[in-house]
């Protein structure tokens, strides 16, 4: 960063909080950056929040202990905040603000880049068709992951959220063609970060990874720049290189509420649970960051993990994103107490892309109707539960108790799988065909007349 | 011409305060900075001029120079403006890819309407008549389906002084000049309107026809006029977005204008691939050659995003105006709010329920009143209806904008989240939504489709009702306490709901019903019920009746029967009764 050429300001009027305010400055550009400089000449970077007739307001990333208001300085760049990037930056590690943390040796960047992006041009945008066969079933046959998607896996403190999207990243590699991954960790544990870096390892991917941790003992204010540096370089992978992209961004909550932070430092007027009321906007700068573009061969897919507070879909963060993302996996607590894994609760689980990238010539004809059956099934079970634990098992109707043997493999058999397992889409339709079989064929009214005939299991062992 | 309006004194997001400020009003439309962003005029205070600005503020700096227009922000309105893409403010954007490449760069100016492109204009006046505002005064084919009629702006009346021969003429070019008081107005192919003012008619009037659109839940059960509003809330994932696509591609509005305000740039890429390839079953024409598209996604600008609707809504009055009916979807209009609620809180006013300002429910009042059916200017009638999805957060329809809208609108969907859970789709809810348009409508469904419509609707009705309480007791005590005419009730209910109420959205037989296939399904499951209920009496069992092999044709009808042999349909019910009378031999 030290090409610019740059103005410097001694003295600082005012500091509070991560703000400083300085007066008797001019031509100070909105969202720009600075460089302030303390008296041991450390540098901290800093950001244009108003910028106003003889004064600007900087917020500092880097926090503002040990800044004095006589012998600090401040350098204004004249940039918003830029990135360097460059395919060399695939298996390497950077800290929150894309700075490198090994030691390796420098990179040539490529390109300098504003780290908030721009908007993709809808008219410019592909609409995503091709699926990832993920080997997981919940996902692969209930909630298909597609090529370009932003697909979050909402989950709970303490779920195996990690391991199902290191399952997913380990499984779905794209033999053949040009594959990178980009992790992003935001305010999580260093054993977080461990556990993704020894899984990328064991897969073999390590090289094809790069990582930028802002970990929980980093600044919380950094955590608002790293996932748009891992999506600055994403894009700059995806559509300069025209490399198939995946961003794994965890954890969002952590990012969400060092933007409420932020906004009432600010002094902002809050909208829901304290977070400011552009939240919506701000998460929708960063996932509508996916997607693929005309005659570009690269694609960006997102899998942003959160976890929810209290496991409450409803909460300000899981609601915006579920929002503005291609669909949601959610995680359930009472899934995993029964030791199912992934624990994933496949009703309120969604893929969006889903109904263009299923069915005849994508994955098998039965497909749509298979996952509507099993949700439709599914669904039908949790009453049938509920009405079992009042008026008892031996009193359920003939039909009723075959829902909730339906229940029982479909969690058991359908849903568990071991980590290691991968199915394939045959695989898993025929299984969604062996427990559906447990039924009457009268019951399975999603399905054609023709699947059933084709498909349906007379003699299953029931 | 552009004019010193004043000098950057602040800027505070999309919110750039301005001072030295000289002849600037209200709601005029500013170019802000070297890169001359649009910017449009919301607060004038103490001297200073408070700028909402149309595209992202970065690098703007104190000192920069604001430029007025002069003029309040409008929309250009002629033809062309079909089959087109548009941002919140009327920029192209297929135009601006052409010129920019894939991402949208700040400060671009491009023409809404395309300057070079000749129309063949063909004239319905002669010199020398007298013109009112409104009048129609000729035509261009605009799409092989729409004929583009070219109007006399409002407020200008006076004498056809000339009017320019038959031929190919592009929009600059000037093709009428009326005579007024002495002086002269020249009229163009198109016209400007400033997007906050609602186009003016002759007078409103009731709505008495439906807006058809083929989808079975809204039709016979909570049907929408021509000219009316629809509120659709729901939790994301619940379906508002594939609602409104498939009213855009079904519905029989001669023009649809779809709003994507604030959501994913895939679903408005989604409709700009799919409709030049769907086909429209009323007129047999690709459906983009009616559409008009505004995308300002999530993550465009979010001022832009306020102004969108306002766009949206003018371009609806202006086809109103030449006598058709017109049909807006706005998706979503809570990220219409909670734009309002950025700028607002941006301009330090005092907030009221979860942030959003005082003025929340006038602005709704506004929008929703510029839809309606209406006597136009030029004596024809035309209507604009409203359908708007609401994003409540979290699902909770007590949130602020849920319930102000309700205020205005008079149909509501309400999207569940356990039907969507079980994919159950269209997933509104039949005991939370409701029409208060019905009235209104049974008797264009009596003229055109059946008298016993509203009978028949009823009845449905008040068994999805008794279902309901049926269902409370089943939970406590199981089903099998119900005598069978309470079974069989929960029977016709569920068969209801799986065999018509749900409706795929992706299968080619099932994603439109013709109001006739619509009102078929809907009396042969009354006719199944009613005849059920009497051999009921006579012992049948619900396993029998489920056992009838006529029982397969009614739960598997919606995509058993095409609208090409509907009169396979209208023979079930006599199929139900040879069943039925099969069973009495037994
Ligand atoms: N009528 C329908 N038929 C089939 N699937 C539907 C239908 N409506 C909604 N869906 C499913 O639900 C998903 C979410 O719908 P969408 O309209 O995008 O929800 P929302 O806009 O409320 O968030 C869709 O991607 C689709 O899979
Ligand atoms: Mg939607």
């Amino acid at each position: 960063m030290k090409e610019y050429k740059l103005r410097e300001y001694v003295g600082l009027d005012e500091v509070h909080g991560p703000l400083i305010i300085i007066r008797n400055v001019h031509n100070v550009g909105y969202n720009e950056m600075v460089e302030v400089v303390d008296e041991q000449e450390n540098v901290r970077l800093g950001m244009i929040l108003e910028a106003g007739k003889g004064y600007a307001v900087v917020q500092v990333l880097g926090g503002t202990t040990g800044l004095s208001l006589n012998n600090s300085r401040i350098r204004f760049t004249e940039k918003p905040l830029l990135i360097g990037v460059s395919e060399e930056m695939l298996g390497r590690v950077f800290n929150g603000l894309g700075q490198p943390m090994d030691s390796l040796p420098a990179i040539s960047y490529e390109d300098q880049l504003d780290v908030n992006g721009m908007a993709i041009n809808p008219t410019a945008r592909v609409y995503p068709k091709n699926n990832i066969e993920t080997g997981i079933s919940s996902i692969d046959i209930m909630n298909t992951l597609v090529r370009g998607q932003k697909l979050p896996i909402f989950s709970g403190s303490g779920l195996p959220h990690d391991m199902v999207a290191a399952q997913i990243t380990r499984q779905a590699r794209v033999k053949g063609e040009s594959f990178c991954i980009i992790f992003a960790a935001m305010g999580v544990k260093y054993d977080t970060a461990r556990f993704f870096i020894d899984s990328f390892e064991q897969s073999g991917v390590l090289e094809r990874v790069a990582i930028f941790l802002s970990l929980a003992d980093s600044p919380s204010i950094e955590r608002i720049l790293t996932p748009r540096m891992a999506l600055t370089l994403a894009e700059h992978l995806a559509f300069k290189k025209n490399i198939h992209v995946l961003v794994i961004m965890t954890d969002m909550s952590n990012y969400c509420e060092a933007l409420r932070e932020l906004s009432s430092v600010r002094g902002e007027i809050p909208a829901r649970k304290g977070y400011p009321g552009y939240l919506y906007s701000d998460l929708a700068s960063l996932y509508e960051r996916a997607g693929l573009i005309k005659d570009i061969n690269g694609s960006i897919t997102q899998i942003p993990i959160l976890t929810m507070a209290n496991d409450d879909i409803t909460h300000p963060i899981p609601d915006l994103t579920g929002y503005i993302t291609e669909g949601q996996i959610v995680q359930d607590r009472e899934l995993n107490g029964k030791g199912i894994y992934p624990p994933i609760a496949v009703l309120p689980s969604l893929s969006r892309l889903m109904k263009d990238n299923i069915g005849k010539n994508k994955t098998r004809e039965d497909h749509p109707s298979v996952a509507s059956q099993l949700f439709a099934s599914y669904a039908r079970v949790k009453d049938v539960r509920a009405l079992a634990s009042i008026i008892g098992e031996e009193d359920l109707s003939e039909v009723d108790q075959m829902y909730l043997k339906f229940g029982d493999l479909f969690e058991q058999r359908f849903l568990k799988q071991d980590y290691y397992e991968r199915r394939t889409f045959q695989e898993g339709l025929d299984l969604g065909w062996d427990i559906l079989s447990i039924l009457p064929q009268d019951e399975l009214i999603r399905m054609k007349e023709e699947e059933l005939k084709k498909y349906y299991k007379k003699n299953t062992a029931k | 011409m552009p004019e010193l309006a004043g000098k950057i004194f602040r800027i505070n997001g999309p919110v750039v305060e301005i001072e030295d400020i000289s002849s600037i009003r209200m709601f005029d439309m500013v170019k802000v900075g070297e890169q001359a962003l649009i910017g449009e005029v919301v607060k004038l205070s103490e001297g200073r001029a408070f700028i909402q600005v149309y595209e992202d503020t970065t690098s703007l700096k104190a000192g920069d120079p604001v430029y007025t227009e002069g003029v309040a922000l409008y929309v250009e309105l002629g033809p062309g403006l079909l089959a087109n893409i548009y941002d919140g403010i009327q920029r192209p954007l297929e135009e601006i890819q052409k010129k920019e490449g894939f991402f949208i760069r700040r400060g671009i100016s491009v023409p809404a309407l395309d300057r070079n492109k000749k129309w063949d204009f063909h004239p319905l006046s002669q010199q020398g008549q007298q013109i009112k505002e409104g009048q129609i005064i000729g035509e261009i084919n605009e799409t092989l389906l729409i004929k583009h009629k070219i109007m006399i702006p409002p407020g200008i009346n006076g004498t056809l002084k000339w009017i320019i021969p038959e031929g190919n003429y592009s929009i600059d070019e000037k093709i009428a000049i009326v005579e007024q008081n002495n002086s002269e107005t020249e009229i163009f192919m198109y016209q400007r309107w400033p997007v906050r003012k609602r186009r003016p008619y002759k007078e409103k009037i009731p709505v008495r026809e439906p807006l058809i659109t083929g989808q079975r839940v809204i039709d016979t059960l909570f049907p929408v006029a021509k000219g009316g509003c629809v509120a659709v809330p729901g939790p994301f994932g619940a379906g508002k977005t594939v609602v409104q696509h498939q009213l855009a591609k079904w519905s029989n509005a001669e023009i649809v204008i779809f709003i994507g305000c604030g959501e994913r740039g895939n679903e408005m890429t989604d409709v700009l691939l799919s409709f030049p390839k769907l086909i429209d079953p009323h007129t047999k024409r690709p459906l983009l050659e009616r559409t008009v598209l505004i995308a300002n996604t999530s993550n465009m600008p979010v001022a832009a995003r306020e102004a969108s609707i306002y766009t949206g809504i003018t371009i609806a009055e202006y086809y109103r105006d030449m006598g058709y009916n017109v049909a807006l979807m706005a998706d979503s209009t809570s990220r219409w709010a909670e734009a309002l609620r950025e700028l607002s809180g941006r301009l330090e006013e005092m907030p009221l329920e979860e942030g959003f300002p005082a003025y929340l429910s006038a602005r709704l009042a506004e929008f929703y009143e510029r839809a309606g059916k209406v006597n136009t200017l030029s004596g024809n009638t035309g209507s604009v209806s409203v359908v708007a999805s609401v994003s409540p957060p979290g699902g909770d329809f007590s949130e602020p904008v849920t319930s102000h809208t309700k205020r205005f609108i008079r149909c509501f969907w309400a999207l569940d989240k356990d039907l969507a859970y079980s994919r159950h789709f269209p997933s509104i809810s039949w005991i939370d939504s409701y029409s208060e348009y019905v009235d209104d409508l049974k008797e264009w469904w009596h003229q055109n489709i059946d008298h016993s419509w509203f009978e028949l609707r009823g009845v449905i009705m008040d068994l999805l009702g008794r279902e309901q309480r049926l269902l409370q007791v089943v939970k406590l005590v199981g089903p099998d306490v119900l005598p069978q005419s309470q079974k069989l009730i929960l029977e016709i209910c569920s068969i209801f709901k799986n065999a018509f109420l749900q409706q795929s959205a992706f299968d080619e037989t099932d994603e439109f019903s013709s109001a006739r296939k619509q009102f078929l399904m809907l009396k042969s499951i009354i006719y199944f019920y009613r005849k059920c209920e009497d051999i009921i009496k006579k012992g049948i069992s619900i396993e029998d009746v489920r056992n009838l092999p006529v029982y397969q044709d009614i739960i598997r009808m919606r995509s058993r029967y095409s609208e090409d042999n509907l009169s396979e349909l209208e023979n079930l019910t006599n199929k139900i009764d040879q069943d039925i009378k099969n069973w009495e031999l037994k």
